[in-house]
């Protein structure tokens, strides 16, 4: 190879944060692309989080613009909060890549593109009526033509593979010369290739050589003069790994199962974004996790549900539509006081919606969906981390106080990555669990004094034989009962019951003054876009705050007195305005909404926007 | 362990299984005789009270578990069966029942019973079928006749029924079987017989409704009637029915005929030999169709009974194998896979 055109020759400039946009068809590896830059990046010790963004169709005819797959990472020197409100980078394999996605790219960005995927067939269905490339339509950015397919084929010509194989290692060149680019370690991805096609040498070979082909392309051509480094982030210490949402969740569900010495039992029906906590705990079978793909919806929560009433821990997992089918069963586990975590990964709505999108509009459905009073704790994961503590605070309180609590998480933060400090099992609070056994004045709902749970007596204990069902319950004894003054006493019971979990969660934390012009009170996924527009406001002088809400039902106790210390209270959210309703009806504060629902996250931009405007007045 | 449990449970008598509940039922519903049967067989079938749950759906039937001193769930309609599949898959140790009707297990539920039923999950599943909506006060079901003339139905049903039994077997039941309440002696056997049976079993229970549906099963149930219009089906003995036990069922290609054995024409040796363990299941189902068919009697009796692995011992078995192969799970281990790194 010649070597003429050597690194040295290029200069290197640093930057304390990048953000890269892959896109390509569905088919072309862009996921995978994507999570391969991640870990080499987290890796180089960077603080970063990701964000994929794919078609609910699985191979989207090519070419069209409805098909493009991408994944956007954003890795920094500093805290990273979000996958970034833009691209510094876009890499797109063809024309429809480039059409969807120059919407997102910064005035004087980089397009990286495909020369042959360029073609007039690529260009017609992206609905271009001549090349972009060949006019100045694109003269804001920098643009490289760089001939990857070709590259890649050349690369790997001498190994007699067959056309669409040498194809579809284009995405490794691809990442190649993004490595080169941001000075990545490419050892990881060796490694994983080699895992990856253990018995198929002639793939591990053909990806390693495109992989390589593409960073020394970026040594050796003249169209690429500069290289960039990006510098670790000053990170808590301690031993980290890459972590979605989805995985935290399934992670925070064994690490409560196996803490509270249960086993966990999940019912749950594939349903996008849920289905991989299902993949995910359907391999721990060793911690004696049970996984059962149940018929349907309402099968995968009732089969939960008798789980839980025989003495296991009673999982299921669904997305908004399957939250509709199970609502009747989670008021049964409401009635008979049962615990179980139903864990709903948000996404567009109503109906079948937007499958792959994400958004919060499941608040109300999980407060008020079911019929009658029907009351449950509520709580929502902010962050792909956060998922792991919420999953793990959700069986806490669901065993401690035989109660089903439904976790939101969404689309963005289930699929969407960050690196993540593992956690020692050792220092994983212990989850108490007692089986009563003593049937000497026994009653099944005979409450506890402090929390008002009934006693979790499970089949198999002598002489505790007891019947629970879905008709009202008689205090203490359970038995049947339409008696008037026992239904209020009941109705009460359980309402109130949930109003005690408050005393056991944590206070609401305050980011900022605790009095001032404008709080911000968030819930959920936007958690990183208020980060970021908070702290860029605050750094200009601005008087804003930042509540965070993990706990929605019931809310933290000292929120009421942190609200009345501000003038203004923004509630964004990626839904019409539910809990801004909520607070203005609890608190009776002027709580303003701010509303998106297109399926997209919040940008840090639109955020800072808004509270701008607010302040001015 | 096992010989006390057969020692406890040998001092069980039907008493035992009465709950301290009153039961609700109406006068003379045929539900009394099922609860009557049970609590008659369940000190025989060798399980501790503790060990038993009886889960329901919504109905008249699915009052079932509140007066039998077992552990019980009464769930929601049409969900019995996957509660109960619940329960047996996170505690395979317990013995697991369901007691539904005809509009709880066919109507809302049905699809859980043929997923049930597939699976051949280790529950029982009693059917008290009486062919009409009770506890809302008579509406046709889905096994009313059609043309049933009810009060949603003025002029008449035009819903063909569901045949149970032929629908279990369709969906692969392992134990499929049918008997009537007011044959209490047949009755505990068909529920001895689903006790002792591993894997998915399902009676149906001809039930009378003496308030929305009085005498839908007289035919089957009066005497002078029955004795034409049951055939009972018996491990290896031929089909014969008939007050002088006269009758037989011959098959003529795949047709099953009545045929006369007292007057020298046909012998038993014509007649159709019932065999419940046929894996092959043409007979059975043959005979599930003899049901509505006016010119042939009702089989009652076990259809089918055949042995194969549970649901439950398969998920069991994957359980220990994956320990067995990996070793209990270790959390620490669990957190670190994959690519991890360490920030000093």
């Amino acid at each position: 190879m010649d070597n003429n055109n050597s690194t040295q020759d290029k200069k290197t400039l640093t930057l304390e944060d990048v953000v890269i946009h892959f896109a390509g068809d569905s088919g072309d590896g862009m996921q995978l692309t994507g999570s391969q830059f991640t870990t080499s990046s987290a890796i180089a010790g960077n603080d970063l989080n990701t964000f994929p963004d794919f078609p609910a169709e699985i191979r989207a005819p090519a070419g069209t613009t409805y098909g493009v797959s991408g994944f956007q990472i954003h890795f920094g020197s500093r805290k990273i909060h979000t996958p970034g409100d833009t691209s510094d980078v876009l890499v797109a394999m063809n024309p429809a890549a480039l059409r969807v996605n120059l919407k997102h790219l910064r005035d004087g960005g980089t397009i990286i593109v495909n020369n042959q995927g360029f073609t007039p067939k690529n260009l017609k269905l992206a609905g271009y009526e001549k090349n972009p490339l060949d006019d100045d339509s694109l003269s804001n950015y920098q643009i490289h033509r760089v001939d990857i397919s070709k590259l890649t084929a050349n690369a790997l010509e001498d190994l007699n593979l067959g056309s669409k194989i040498v194809d579809r290692c284009k995405n490794f060149f691809a990442l190649g010369l993004m490595y080169w680019m941001y000075n990545r370690p490419i050892e990881p991805t060796l490694s994983w290739i080699k895992v990856k096609f253990k018995n198929k040498p002639e793939l591990i070979e053909a990806n390693t050589r495109a992989l390589k082909a593409g960073l020394h392309y970026g040594d050796i051509t003249e169209i690429f003069t500069t290289r960039y480094e990006v510098r670790p982030a000053k990170l808590t210490p301690g031993a980290y790994r890459n972590i979605t949402g989805n995985t935290a969740l399934a992670l925070g569900l064994v690490a409560a199962a196996q803490k509270s010495d249960l086993e966990l039992f999940l019912g749950a029906y594939p349903i996008t974004p849920a289905s991989d906590v299902l993949h995910e705990l359907s391999q721990f079978k060793n911690f004696n996790v049970k996984t059962f793909q149940a018929e349907d919806e309402i099968a995968a929560v009732s089969a939960a549900i008798g789980a839980s009433y025989a003495g296991g821990l009673g999982i299921t997992a669904t997305s908004g539509p399957g939250m509709a089918l199970k609502m009747e069963a989670i008021g049964l586990a409401v009635m008979i006081e049962l615990p179980l975590v139903i864990a709903n990964i948000q996404r567009g709505g109503p109906s079948t919606g937007l499958p792959t999108k994400t958004e919060q509009a499941d608040l109300f459905q999980a407060m008020f969906g079911r019929n009658s009073e029907a009351p449950l704790c509520v709580l929502a994961a902010s962050t792909p981390n956060d998922c792991f503590i919420m999953a793990y605070e959700a069986v806490r309180i669901a065993v401690k106080y035989m109660t089903p609590v439904i976790l939101l998480s969404d689309g963005y933060i289930a699929n969407g990555a960050e690196p993540w400090r593992i956690p020692k099992a050792s220092d994983l609070e212990k989850i108490d669990i007692k089986f009563p056994t003593n049937p000497e004045n026994f009653l099944p709902y005979k409450r506890d004094e402090k929390t008002l749970a009934r006693p979790w007596a499970i089949p198999g204990t002598p002489n505790m034989q007891h019947r629970v069902g879905g008709l009202e319950k008689e205090d203490k004894t359970g038995n049947i009962s339409y008696d008037a003054d026992n239904h209020q006493k009941m109705v009460d019971y359980r309402t109130e019951k949930i109003e005690r979990i408050a005393n056991d969660i944590p206070d609401a934390v305050v980011h900022g003054d605790i009095e001032g012009e404008l709080l911000v009170v968030g819930w959920g996924s936007t958690h990183g876009a208020i980060t970021s527009a908070i702290e860029r406001l605050r750094l200009n002088g601005k008087s804003v705050s930042h509540v965070h809400l993990r706990y929605l039902n019931p809310l933290p106790k000292n929120l009421g007195e942190i609200m009345y210390n501000f003038k203004n209270i923004l509630v964004p959210e990626l839904n019409k305005g539910q809990l801004s309703t909520i607070l203005r009806s609890k608190y009776l504060v002027p709580a303003i909404g701010y509303n998106k629902v297109q399926g997209l996250p919040f940008k840090a931009a639109e955020l800072e926007n808004k509270i701008e405007e607010i302040l001015r007045g | 362990m096992a010989e006390t449990a057969e020692k406890e449970q040998k001092k069980y008598t039907a008493k035992d299984f009465q709950s301290d509940q009153d039961v609700r039922w109406c006068p003379g519903c045929g539900d009394y005789s099922i609860l009557a049967q049970a609590q008659r067989v369940f000190p025989d079938i060798g399980v501790e009270k503790k060990d038993i749950v009886w889960v329901s759906g919504i109905g008249c039937s699915s009052r079932f578990p509140y007066y039998m001193d077992t552990y019980g769930l009464h769930g929601i309609h049409g969900r019995a069966p996957i509660i109960a599949s619940g329960v047996k898959m996170a505690r395979p140790d317990l013995s697991v029942w369901v007691a539904t009707g005809d509009g709880d297990l066919l109507s809302i539920g049905g699809n859980h019973f043929i997923h049930a039923c597939r699976r051949n999950i280790d529950i029982k599943i009693l059917l008290f079928n009486n062919q009409i909506y009770g506890l809302t006060k008579g509406q046709y079901s889905p096994t009313s006749e059609f043309g049933k003339i009810t009060k949603s139905t003025p002029w008449g049903s035009i819903d063909y029924p569901f045949n149970p039994v032929a629908l279990a077997l369709g969906a692969e039941c392992t134990f499929v079987a049918r008997t009537i309440d007011r044959d209490p002696k047949h009755l505990q056997t068909m529920i001895k017989a689903a006790s002792e049976h591993t894997g998915t079993a399902f009676i149906e229970i001809y039930q009378n409704c003496n308030v929305f549906n009085d005498g839908a099963f007289f035919h089957l149930t009066e005497k002078g009637k029955k004795e034409n219009n049951v055939v009972v089906l018996e491990h290896g003995k031929p089909l014969i029915f008939g007050a002088d036990n006269d009758k037989g069922i011959r098959l003529e290609g795949f047709t099953p005929k009545v045929v006369d054995i007292s007057n020298g024409e046909f012998s038993r040796d014509d007649l159709l030999v019932h065999n419940e363990n046929n894996k092959d299941d043409v007979l059975a189902y043959i005979f599930s169709r003899m049901t509505y068919d006016p010119d042939l009697p009702t089989p009652i009796g076990v259809f089918r009974k055949i042995n194969k692995p549970t649901y439950d011992s398969e998920m069991q078995k994957q359980i220990h194998t994956s320990i067995e192969k990996r070793g209990k799970g270790d959390l620490d281990e669990l957190f670190n896979k994959g690519e991890t790194w360490v920030v000093k």
